[in-house]
């Protein structure tokens, strides 16, 4: 079991968002995570990439056996779990290669390797530059300053490839993409696949998951798992909308 | 917002890593100042009568000035009499070659990272090394000989070269200017003097590294670099001191005089003992540079990182007499904990189509102060003047304090200006990204302040960028709010 979460509970201020989330995911698995705006879907992922301004109440949350909540958010990282930011953030005057020279770097000593040198790290972003169609122009740029809303996505999605991370959580990736640059950032993440790694991906719409397909389904509602399923969830999330979703549990 | 605090602890708490202190027997003046230490300096450097009369001169002038209080400084009172205005490591008295420096000197500056030893020398960088208040050192003299270059200490150039001296000293920083100037051209000891010829340019770095050494002494140095027809030079000058409770006084001068299509570039990566944590002790830095475009097509450029002291009063500026000369000034002044820094630039337009370019990035952590001070002055004969002014802060946390005072005179309808500021913070955000991506908090704010600070970083020679880098990310670790 690479993820395992029971009974997860979490806050922001006095707003209660998460109220007892169960899931288990195993390497080489999919899991597509849905629900209406405000269930609590993006919260799930900062809680799990380690957000300082929510607060676990409740419940636990392990990653390859260990407790994650015994690690910093910077250690997450190192440890395995990647984050495909909803909004990537601007950092002017660093450019993405710089930028993931010290993060793979950092990465490699906390797991006690030595670091990279220039040769070998061009040769990484080279060949990792092909999977996600990312131009090297763009990422001798300012980290995502005046990117467009597909660029910064798949920086998101070139980061990824350079870190390799076991557990990758997609916040929303398809959110602002036109259907090309879906299929591009959807082509980098299937490629990235393998029986070693697993992926959550948290998405309002079902049309992401046409690209990128799921092995399980979950709906996320007042931010507890209301039904669980598999791709074939999704399709009839799309035709029938939430709402049946809503009803339902209100009826339980 | 508590581990924040946590972490802005951490840092504070950091030591000063030039804190240490030799000991050198040091032949040293009574405390105090008085005509008759004036002459007690001149006396001890072999001056001839004009040097002590321009001194005495200043000295009766300076007497008679009130120190400035228009800086957003505050610090109580310097007691002038209390500091000792000459002190000097004790060696052999003239020295021939680097075999007969004191091993303890050569130590002292192997520690700062700068070896004066030529075997070890640093490629491509002649060093002039001035500890207290003598230069102690100059490397690569014979080399730049060949070409003409004069590079030499300024009580030497006094020496071998006082035609030159004499011609320029104060030419560009006048013993009126200021309180502080006025002091300096009366109590100054050593510095470093250099000379490029007509056409000539300089093959490599020229770099003066100062330490304070000897407890209740102010350091006053003076330097003067003058580049003749189509020279160049780039010239860099670094700075420590080592920890010690009381303050101590930097009072120096630059000048640089460029004549017709020369280029001086003067970099400064400074870093004196910034006091600590509580703000006790520290230096108090107040430094005259000013550069004269004399020449037609002439270009001074100042680029300064001001990491140290405890106050910073400190604006590198150019006049533009030349037409067509262009000034440059490109800042970052990073103040943390209980540091003061007012610093910025004057820019003065006389000449016809003259240019300059003002880019400071002013960084404030801890319960520090950081105003940016500027001046572009358009004269009347200054037609088709073009300035552009660019003065960014940059916020930690929120007990600290980030000032803007621009001032523009404008006497000439043609100039343009053009002036943009931006005041930001550190983003939670920002901080987060980095964190998802392995970066530890204090990796991540050295990688942000560095990407604040590029423009300015991008203008130091090669050998000192590294450096200036890993100084920023020192002073600022783990300050994050």
């Amino acid at each position: 079991m690479m993820l395992s979460i029971k009974n997860l509970q979490a806050k922001i201020g006095k707003k209660q968002i998460l109220n007892g989330i169960d899931l288990q995911v195993n390497a080489g698995e999919v899991h597509a995570i849905m629900g209406p705006n405000g269930s609590g879907k993006s919260t799930l992922a900062s809680v799990l990439a380690g957000r300082e301004d929510y607060e676990v109440t409740e419940g636990e949350v392990l990653f390859n056996g260990k407790n994650l909540f015994d690690f910093e958010p910077s250690d997450r990282a190192a440890e395995g779990i990647f984050l495909a930011f909803q909004y990537p953030v601007e950092i002017p005057g660093v450019s993405t290669i710089n930028f993931m020279k010290t993060a793979v770097n950092k990465i490699r000593q906390y797991r006690g390797q030595s670091p990279l040198d220039a040769v070998a790290f061009l040769q990484l972003m080279k060949e990792k530059m092909k999977l996600v169609e990312i131009d090297q122009s763009l990422l001798s740029r300012s980290l995502n300053e005046g990117f467009s809303g597909g660029e910064k996505k798949r920086n998101e999605i070139f980061q990824m490839a350079m870190l390799e991370p076991k557990l990758s959580i997609l916040d929303e990736t398809d959110s602002g993409l036109d259907i090309d640059a879906l299929k591009i950032v959807a082509n980098g993440v299937n490629s990235l696949r393998s029986k070693n790694n697993a992926t959550i991906v948290v998405t309002h719409y079902q049309r992401l998951l046409d690209y990128i397909v799921p092995d399980f389904v979950h709906v996320l509602y007042k931010g507890k798992i209301v039904k669980s399923g598999t791709k074939e969830l999704a399709k009839e999330l799309e035709a029938k909308g939430y709402d049946w979703i809503k009803n339902e549990a209100a009826l339980v | 917002m508590s581990k924040d605090n946590q972490v802005l602890e951490e840092f504070t708490s950091k030591e000063y890593e030039h804190g240490w202190n030799v000991n050198l027997e040091a032949d040293e003046a009574p405390k105090g100042l008085s005509e008759d230490i004036v002459r007690f300096i001149s006396a001890k450097k072999n001056e001839p009568t004009w040097l002590l009369d321009w001194r005495l001169k200043a000295f009766r002038l300076w007497e008679k000035m009130k120190e400035p209080t228009w800086a957003n400084v505050h610090y109580s009172k310097i007691n002038y009499q209390d500091i000792i205005y000459y002190s000097a490591p004790k060696q052999k008295k003239s020295l021939t070659g680097l075999d007969e420096v004191d091993p303890e000197l050569i130590k002292t500056f192997e520690k700062l990272g700068i070896s004066i030893t030529e075997q070890k020398r640093l490629t491509g960088v002649a060093v002039d090394a001035v500890i207290d208040s003598v230069s102690v050192a100059t490397t690569f003299k014979s080399t730049l000989g060949e070409l003409g270059i004069i590079f030499c200490s300024f009580s030497e150039a006094v020496k071998e070269h006082p035609e030159l001296i004499r011609k320029y000293l104060g030419s560009v920083v006048p013993i009126t200017d200021n309180y502080f100037a006025a002091l300096n051209s009366a109590v100054f000891s050593d510095g470093s003097f250099c000379y490029i010829p007509k056409g000539v340019r300089c093959p490599m770095e020229l770099s003066t590294y100062f330490r304070i050494n000897a407890a209740n002494t102010g350091q006053f140095e003076r330097t003067l670099i003058i580049a003749d027809e189509g020279a160049y030079v780039s010239y860099l000058e670094g700075c420590t001191a080592p920890m010690r409770d009381e303050n101590q006084l930097h009072a120096a001068v630059v000048e640089l005089y460029a004549m017709k299509d020369a280029e001086i570039k003067y970099s400064t990566v400074q870093n004196w003992y910034p006091g600590d944590k509580n703000g006790k002790g520290g230096i108090y830095n107040f430094v005259t540079k000013r550069g004269l475009c004399f020449g037609d097509h002439s270009k001074i450029s100042w680029t300064q990182v001001e990491t140290g002291s405890a106050i910073t009063w400190k604006y590198p500026s150019c006049i533009l007499k030349g037409d067509y000369s262009m000034g440059e000034f490109y800042s970052v002044a990073v103040t943390n904990n209980y540091q003061q820094a007012d610093t910025g630039t004057k820019m003065i337009h006389i000449g016809k189509n003259t240019k300059s370019r003002i880019v400071s990035k002013g960084i404030s952590a801890g319960k520090s102060q950081n105003s940016y001070r500027g001046q572009v002055h358009i004269m009347k004969r200054a037609s088709n003047a073009r300035n552009f002014s660019q003065c960014d802060s940059l916020l930690m946390g929120d007990q600290c304090g980030a000032h803007t005072f621009p001032y523009i005179d404008v006497e000439n309808q043609t100039a343009r200006i053009e002036h943009e500021a931006t005041t930001s913070k550190i983003g939670e955000d920002q901080i987060f990204y980095c964190l998802q991506r392995g970066i530890d908090e204090e990796a991540a704010v050295a990688l942000i302040v560095n990407g604040y600070a590029k423009e300015v970083l991008n203008q130091l020679p090669m050998e000192f960028a590294v450096e200036a880098q890993k100084l920023l990310a020192l002073t600022l670790e783990g300050s994050v709010g």
